[in-house]
């Protein structure tokens, strides 16, 4: 197995009327074919990170450190041209709200053979032709007429499906998926999730997929990266994180996600809110909250301890016990 | 039952600050705002305390020393056509001017957010009414409408106020009835009406200081489009008539010295052009530093 | 007037339910263009519900099943076009006007950020509604302080605060300090810990536990994550398509979903284990459009189980258990469709 992507140590700062460290030192990679989830809650930077994968984020406000290695260039460096043909052909993104990934004035079909003619240099009616076969694969009912439609013209979840038809449409290596399915209805969401899961296997792309809800990574991932205060502070399989999580802000997490909670008894809440990183942490972020707090842990950095192949907890218990 | 004291306050400020106060900090980090506001008033405070600045007299002229150029001794910005000292007479006309251009977008400012408040809370048939009317002032130009209305009131100062002041009712009840509708939608319009408060109270606590701030900083933004459009008028003759000192009957008065002395003739222009300028600039720093959510 | 005369007293005694909703409807008229075809939004069409006193009714659904309009029609937000609600026995508009209801029933809404006036502060916030009900402004912020103590913010440093100093947490506890500053009975939480992260949703939760306790309250929890309303409710309301499909004890309807539209929303749940993840799409397509919704029974369009009649007609709805009540032409022995228990 060789990595796809290769993040080092990545650090990003926004300034502006306040500076906010959002995110502070996080290191991870994505191997071909594997979807990793990034889960965190607001501000944890996780939002952040894959953005900066694009170079998304707004060059004049922000300041980023460390590397991004995609197949092993070094796409901090892309520019101009080379930037515009990573973005859409090896890398795309699909996002919370398909309002910003479709343009409401041109048709689905066209905005999908728009994409697939910029990248691939073909002529119209072959991708045309294209993107049908991307609506099929997306399972839109009727595909013929819905190439036609406009975005405002579609469900919620029918346009999640064409925004996810348009990012896949030149076979990228790597889907950055930004919340895709939070605004989605229940029923809807779990028909999402399914449909990518399937895709994924079927093209094989790898896939980085930012969410706050423990229950979608379970169902889309194969590895999870929890993020804290622009930290990783844990990463492990699916089946790692939830059987044992090592980290106390993930065992939190699991806990106030309510399943199994029994009605009446009191909530084990985490206390207190994340910090707001106008300083970058140099204590663990975490310690403020931890129910399992000790001296050191204000003191500096905790050890990121490794104890397997892709297992790391960054935590000053993990390195006592390990 | 206390844990959510634990969490940190989004800002380090001890004691919190009035909305006022917010905003004064914001526009104190803008130089641009600040240095448009020290021009703004330094011209405001000259044009009132002309008489007393000890200048030459502005309607004292001489045949003998037309269109002298900058830099003249005695004369440092020159004189006019009729041998007036041009530094006296611009900065006498910045009075008439500005008072031109402020009163009508006052008076504006007074009707139109009423007109606009009235029309988005209530909604319904009497926003179709007031939105309708003023839908068709919009039909014309308003420098052709100012012109229209002056036209047919007569020549005067009163009459431009008159005129401009109507010009203006219009764009500034839109901008108010917009940002009142969106603001009636908010959960704590709703969360008011749930707790029992009639309409007068929730306009009165809720939705005036918040739809103030956005109309305000437009109705800045007017006001050099207004002060434009008076000098237009005085400079079609239909304001200000002469020998009355005022920026835009200077320009008109001074065009036949164009080939003569351009530099001279182009100063009240470039008066309208800084003022109107400073007021843009700071009615954008304005909007910026009123945000709340920054 | 003292904090004493806020609120309404009991009438009905413990039996009584607090509210009763009957066949409650709200259809709003829409237009397609300026000239386009008048077209009804059907919102709420025909809603019956009862809350008992003490309990919390939980309310799930998905975008369109009408359950926001619901609670909007509870406070009088929005005009009911049909239906009664009756409020510890009085009914809204015979016996009781709106201001008097809304003494009783007060709301807490999603976005914490627009549910508070960016220009007041939070103890002025919370100080309104007693005020303009004629308390005095001095009780009036005795009240305030008191409340901002109860929901975990210590007054001496926060009373003066705006909200956008506040994060969302703090803001919602604050909502919700408003609304119990009306010393109302009943409290409708519309969506109130949704946009909440997780760890933070805990502690409102635990903070609303707390406050049905020491203020006797009676909640109606509007939610669409079924994991936080099975935690929270003694009963559930399934609404699709402004129509109740379901209502029963949440424990008997996460024993066993009677219609179909609940079994589908149970099952689309994720489900928490990574050696059993969800392999079958619990329903195809999106909810259909409130304007214009299906014939018959609504949920036709979706349902797996879905025959001729469930297009022609109307279910019925049938009483299962105790308290436990459905509409679907299946549990309907005399519907005539095939699935139908005889």
């Amino acid at each position: 197995m060789s990595a796809l992507v290769e993040i080092n140590n990545l650090t990003v700062r926004f300034g502006g009327a306040r500076t906010v460290h959002a995110v502070n030192g996080v290191s991870l990679s994505v191997e071909k074919g594997e979807v990793l989830a990034l889960l965190g809650e607001s501000g944890s930077g996780k939002s952040v990170t894959l953005k900066s994968i694009l170079q998304l984020l707004p060059p004049r406000r922000t300041t980023i450190g460390g590397q991004i290695r995609f197949d092993g260039t070094d796409v901090l460096a892309l520019k101009g041209r080379a930037l515009s043909d990573f973005r859409g052909r090896d890398v795309s993104m699909i996002f919370q709200d398909p309002a910003l990934a479709l343009d409401p004035v041109y048709s689905v079909g066209a905005q999908i053979a728009e994409t697939v003619m910029r990248h691939q240099g073909v002529p119209r009616e072959v991708a045309m032709d294209r993107a049908l076969e991307m609506l099929r694969k997306v399972r839109i009912p009727s595909p013929e007429r819905r190439l036609k439609n406009y975005p405002h013209e579609m469900s919620g979840g029918m346009r999640q499906r064409a925004m996810i038809a348009l990012a896949l449409s030149c076979n990228p290596r790597l889907l950055l998926a930004d919340e895709p399915t939070t605004a989605l209805d229940a029923t809807v969401q779990m028909q999402v999730l399914l449909l990518l899961r399937a895709l994924q296997k079927e093209m094989g792309m790898s896939v980085i997929f930012v969410t706050h809800d423990i229950g979608v990574a379970v169902e889309i991932a194969d590895r999870v990266a929890v993020m804290y205060a622009g930290t990783i502070v844990e990463t492990g399989t699916i089946a790692e994180i939830m059987k044992n999580p090592r980290h106390p802000y993930t065992r939190g997490l699991l806990a106030a996600n309510l399943h199994g909670a029994v009605k009446g008894t009191r909530l084990d809440a985490i206390p207190g809110a994340p910090p707001t990183l106008e300083q970058p942490p140099s204590a663990c972020p975490f310690a403020p909250r931890c129910p399992q707090v000790r001296p050191a842990c204000h003191a500096a950095l905790p050890p990121v301890v490794q104890s397997g192949p892709g297992r790391r907890v960054a935590c000053v218990l993990e390195a006592a016990t390990a | 039952m206390t844990d959510a004291t634990t969490e940190p306050v989004l800002r380090i400020a001890a004691q919190s600050q009035g909305y006022w106060a917010g905003v004064w900090r914001r526009v104190r980090r803008d130089p641009v705002t600040l240095v448009c506001g020290a021009i703004l008033a330094a011209l405001i405070l000259a044009a009132i305390f002309a008489p007393w600045l000890g200048m030459a007299d502005p309607y004292q002229g001489s045949m003998i020393r037309r269109l002298k150029p900058i830099g003249t001794a005695g004369h440092p910005f020159g004189t006019d056509e009729l041998g007036r000292d041009m530094l006296a007479r611009l900065i006498h006309g910045g009075r008439l001017t500005l008072f031109l251009g402020i009163t009508p977008v006052v008076a504006a400012f007074a009707i139109g957010t009423t007109l606009g408040l009235i029309a988005g809370y209530v909604g319904g048939w009497v926003n179709t009414i007031i939105m309708r009317t003023v839908d068709v002032f919009f039909a014309f130009p308003s420098v052709l409408l100012a012109i229209a209305i002056s036209g047919a009131l007569g020549a005067g100062i009163v009459n431009s106020l008159v005129s401009l002041t109507i010009v203006f009712i219009p764009p500034i009840t839109r901008v108010a009835e917009s940002v009142t509708a969106s603001v009636r939608k908010l959960d704590y319009v709703d969360a008011a009406r749930a707790s029992g408060a009639g309409d007068f109270t929730i306009v009165r606590v809720h939705v005036l200081g918040n739809v103030m701030g956005p109309i305000f900083v437009y109705a800045t933004s007017l006001t050099s489009v207004c002060m434009i459009i008076a000098a237009g008028l005085s400079f079609l003759g239909l304001g200000v008539k002469p020998p009355e000192p005022e920026w835009g009957l200077m320009l008109n008065t001074l065009r036949t010295a164009i080939y003569v002395n351009p530099w001279v003739a182009a100063l009240p222009g470039v008066m309208i052009f800084i003022t109107s300028l400073c007021l843009n600039l700071m009615s954008d720093g304005l909007r910026s530093a009123m945000n709340v959510r920054q | 007037m003292s904090a004493n005369d806020l609120g309404l007293p009991d009438k009905g005694g413990p039996a009584q339910p607090l509210v009763i909703a009957s066949d409650l409807t709200c259809h709003f008229p829409v237009r397609a263009g300026a000239f386009g075809p008048k077209k009804v939004v059907r919102a709420v069409d025909g809603v019956s519900f009862t809350i008992a006193k003490g309990e919390t009714l939980g309310v799930v659904g998905e975008s369109g099943c009408g359950k926001s309009t619901t609670a909007r029609l509870m406070i009088g937000l929005i005009e009911a076009t049909g239906g009664k609600i009756i409020y510890d026995g009085q009914e809204l508009g015979a016996d009781l006007s709106l201001r008097e209801l809304r003494r009783g029933v007060q709301m807490v809404f999603q976005d914490s950020f627009a549910s508070l006036n960016p220009r007041l502060t939070i103890e002025e916030s919370i100080a309104f509604g007693p005020k303009v009900n004629g308390v005095d402004p001095a009780e009036a912020r005795r009240i305030a302080r008191d409340l901002l103590d109860r929901i975990g913010l210590d007054p001496a440093r926060f009373a003066g605060r705006y909200p956008h100093e506040l994060s969302g947490g703090q803001r919602q506890r604050v909502n919700i300090g408003r609304a119990l500053a009306m010393r109302p009975r009943l409290v409708i939480l519309d969506e109130a810990v949704s946009a909440l992260d997780k760890s933070v949703e805990a502690q409102v939760l635990n903070l609303l536990a707390d406050l049905r306790r020491d203020f006797d309250l009676t909640y109606m929890f509007i939610s669409h994550d079924l994991n936080v309303v099975r935690y929270i409710s003694d009963r559930l309301m399934v609404m699709y398509l402004g129509e109740v499909v379901e209502i029963g004890s949440a424990e008997a309807l996460y024993e066993r979903q009677a219609h179909p539209y609940t079994a589908a929303l149970f099952s689309a749940m994720p489900s928490m284990d990574p050696d059993a993840r969800t392999e079958v799409p619990p329903l195809a397509g999106d909810p259909p459009n409130p304007i214009d919704p299906p014939s018959g029974c609504r949920f036709h369009t979706r349902c797996p189980f879905a025959e001729e009649v469930c297009a022609a007609r109307k279910p019925q709805v049938v009483t299962l258990g105790e308290g436990h009540q459905v509409a679907c032409h299946m549990h309907d022995a005399t519907s005539g469709h095939g699935k139908a228990a005889a």
